[in-house]
């Protein structure tokens, strides 16, 4: 029996690997990134027996991950909470298509928004795709859970959606493996027509999902991870969904928890488990790490007069994460007490490292807008975003991937003079180039300003598709070349960077400014593995 | 048995590599563990902490509760009393005492001391200059980890051993200065 020491994600990651797939597909985006780090860092990643590099954008993954399954192969695509949006279109399209070979699409929630933007939840996804969703409980279900989401996700020929909370997927534990299942045979669908969604076969593809929507939730792959545990005081029912029972049990020593307990880690569920419950317990207590999904369909729009607590009632804050304080409280016990926090302790904002050259780019900035009395720039979510803070406090949005570009696109229409957006080399290429088409297809006089760091920064430095290309992409798009000018932040250059920035600001069509300096992290990362690169050969 | 031990500093501090040296030793004597650890956002010069839970039943909660941890091990002595809420009642708190200082508000070092030395069971090591005497400074998380190690019930040995595991990648005098630091630090330890 072999127990290896996993992340959640790390865990998800194996076992994807054990369950025989081909191709994983991401983007990077915290608390999800670690399952493709993970896979590419595997024997099975290095030899290129599974492929696994970087996609441009969550639905570019997605659809790769859809191409594989055609081809009859076990395919994964993960992601952040936020990427599934930019995902959908695809996502609650494929369920339409269906799959061939197992399709499972990971999202990594981030409840209290540890760094996120917002803290959605992804079960409603598969509620909006009728797609059964898998929430795991810890560790160990993440491995054994991606198994049975690949046979049912064939079964039923539909995509199955993962869902993990920062909190599993940033937490490490004991995980039993399983012996590996080989990849799946090249084979293409007997039915390839069931893609063309034409509205003709796209209603009854549809008709058919509703049809399987209904019937999965009795397949033992999903039921069985949902359990009823009976209890002696049923004055209270509990339902806890994904890791909230683990909060709930941390109250109780020895296990010994007193009330009917319904532990729900899948989706969706029959109305039956339920009544093991409701037929026991007048008052129920719901617990869920995320939006109050269950809670709501409990509660319904016609209240049968239950007492039902949770989150909308405020026995649960209504935002933010669980932890096993907070369902302490809900519950009467009386919580554990530490010191308090001396006064004197001081919290640590993240700041731009020593070096950085962005904050010679913002320096930059900050100087070439003075003269207009603009405010700032719009600007997009990366390591950049912490130009908000002080000393620079130049940046006036950070709303989606993309947005800076477009958002100054629209101020331009609106009249704002000069019109500027500051986007990271791989939020640009993420999202950002049809935005700049946009700009290029009406002459907008806006200047992009590409932050370009020669990878994906914020998230711990992965390879960014940008590097080397951004040059040929604007050009490419249609911006003019002698508007497509190229910086190198540093301080020395300070006075010419400045000056090349309002000039193209003075540029009443679209331009752009690509500030190139490698990232200094990333760089340090480079130097190390190119030394120990070296000293092997050496030694050969 | 089971320990409650959270684990804090600043990024880059190696507070991972002391939670993974304790993790393994606990895997090794086949106890249940549980360690939650901090990535993104908080990695730029921003607190961390880990959450390191052992025990010789599994484990529920990724997360320790308020008022019930055993142990606080810092690289830091700032990060040592944020997380004092979490600390149960005669837990220990093992800190450096050389401040990590990135914030221009950082508060005076000895008020900070003062604070810490409230708490009754605390040991406060000057990690930095052990290390640096044992051959690197790099190596100042295992001497916090050496002074920590009568506090967990994990026998000395198997920490030794997961230590060499840990470095054994990096060279064998990189496990030298690593084992003199965290055998040091325990040396402080034991005459408190
Ligand atoms: C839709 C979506 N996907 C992923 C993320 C996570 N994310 C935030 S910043 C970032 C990296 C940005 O890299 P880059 O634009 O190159 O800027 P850098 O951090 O390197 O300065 C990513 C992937 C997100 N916030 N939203």
């Amino acid at each position: 029996m072999q127990r290896l020491l996993l992340l959640g994600d790390e865990a998800i990651a194996q076992g994807a690997i054990d369950a025989g797939i081909s191709g994983m597909y991401a983007y990077p985006g915290t608390p999800s990134t670690e399952i493709m780090e993970y896979i590419q860092a595997s024997p099975e990643g290095k030899s290129g027996r599974i492929e696994c590099r970087w996609s441009s954008n969550e639905k570019t993954a997605v659809e790769t991950a859809l191409g594989m399954s055609y081809c009859g192969k076990r395919a994964m695509a993960a992601m952040k909470h936020v990427g599934l949006n930019v995902a959908a279109d695809a996502f609650i399209n494929s369920a339409i298509t269906g799959v061939n070979g197992g399709l499972i699409i990971v999202a990594a929630d981030d409840p209290s928004m540890h760094s996120s933007q917002n803290e959605q939840d992804s079960r409603f996804y598969g509620k909006f795709a009728h797609v059964p969703v898998y929430e795991p409980r810890n560790q160990q279900e993440a491995y054994d859970m991606v198994f049975d989401a690949f046979e049912l996700s064939e079964k039923y020929s539909l995509p199955v959606l993962m869902r993990i909370p920062t909190r599993l997927a940033h937490s490490r534990s004991g995980v039993v493996k399983r012996r590996q299942i080989p990849e799946k045979k090249f084979r293409l669908p007997d039915d390839s027509r069931r893609f063309i969604l034409m509205p003709a076969i796209a209603r009854k593809r549809f008709k058919i999902l509703l049809e399987n929507y209904e019937k999965l939730q009795f397949d033992n792959r999903l039921t069985k991870y949902n359990t009823f545990k009976d209890g002696p005081d049923r004055s209270l029912g509990i339902i806890a969904c994904g890791i909230a029972v683990n909060y709930l049990m941390e109250n109780f020593s020895d296990d010994e928890l007193p009330y009917p307990l319904l532990s729900v880690s899948t989706y969706p569920f029959s109305k039956d488990i339920i009544k093991d419950i409701t037929g026991r317990c007048r008052e129920i207590l719901v617990l869920e790490e995320g939006y109050p999904l269950v809670e709501e369909q409990l509660r319904g729009i016609l209240d049968e007069g239950r007492r039902i607590y949770g989150r909308m009632d405020g026995t649960i804050p209504r935002d933010g994460e669980l932890n096993p304080d907070i369902v302490a409280s809900a519950l009467g016990i009386k919580a554990g007490k530490g010191h308090t926090v001396p006064e004197i302790v001081k919290s640590r904002p993240p700041s731009f490292c020593k070096g950085c050259g962005h904050a010679d780019m913002f320096n930059a900035i900050v100087e070439a807008i003075k003269p207009y009395g603009i405010q700032g720039v719009f600007s997009d979510i990366g390591c950049y975003t912490l130009a908000a803070l002080p000393p620079y406090s130049c940046i006036n949005s950070c709303v989606d991937m993309g947005a800076s570009v477009t958002m100054a696109i629209g101020a331009a229409d609106a009249g704002l003079f000069p019109s500027i957006a500051v986007i990271g080399d791989s939020t640009f290429t993420h999202s950002g180039m049809p935005g700049l088409l946009d700009a290029v297809a009406k002459n907008s006089p806006v200047t992009i300003i590409i932050a370009d760091n020669l990878t994906t920064g914020m998230t711990g430095g992965q390879e960014s598709n940008a590097t080397g290309r951004l040059q040929s992409i604007c050009t490419g798009i249609g911006v003019a070349p002698e508007h497509v000018r190229t910086i190198v932040p540093l301080r020395r250059n300070h006075e010419e960077n400045v000056r090349i920035m309002r000039e193209e600001f003075e540029y009443r069509g679209p331009s752009v400014v690509i500030a190139t300096r490698e990232c200094i992290q990333a760089g340090a990362r480079r130097r190390k593995s190119e030394k120990s690169e070296k000293q092997k050969n050496n030694e050969e | 048995m089971k320990k409650d031990i959270i684990i804090a500093g600043v990024g880059g501090q190696g507070i991972l590599s002391i939670a993974a040296t304790i993790g393994l030793a606990a895997v090794e004597k086949n106890m249940f563990l549980k360690q939650s650890e901090v990535h993104g956002m908080s990695q730029r010069g921003g607190d961390v902490v880990s959450h390191l839970r052992i025990s010789d039943k599994p484990i529920h909660s990724d997360l320790i509760p308020y008022g019930t941890s055993d142990l606080i091990i810092s690289v830091e002595p700032m990060e040592a009393l944020r997380h004092l809420p979490w600390l149960a009642p005669g837990g220990w708190i093992v800190t450096n005492s050389n401040p990590y200082v990135n914030i221009s508000d950082y508060p005076p070092v000895d008020e900070i001391i003062k604070n810490i030395k409230k708490v009754k069971n605390s040991i406060i090591v000057d990690a930095d200059s052990i290390a640096a005497d044992c051959g690197s400074i790099k190596a100042a998380n295992m001497v916090i980890l050496g002074a920590a190690s009568p506090f967990m019930g994990i026998p000395l040995e198997n920490l030794e051993d997961a230590l060499k595991k840990m470095f054994s990648k990096k060279g064998e005098q990189i496990v030298e200065i690593n084992l003199k630091a965290f055998r040091s630090g325990r040396k402080i330890a034991e005459v408190q």
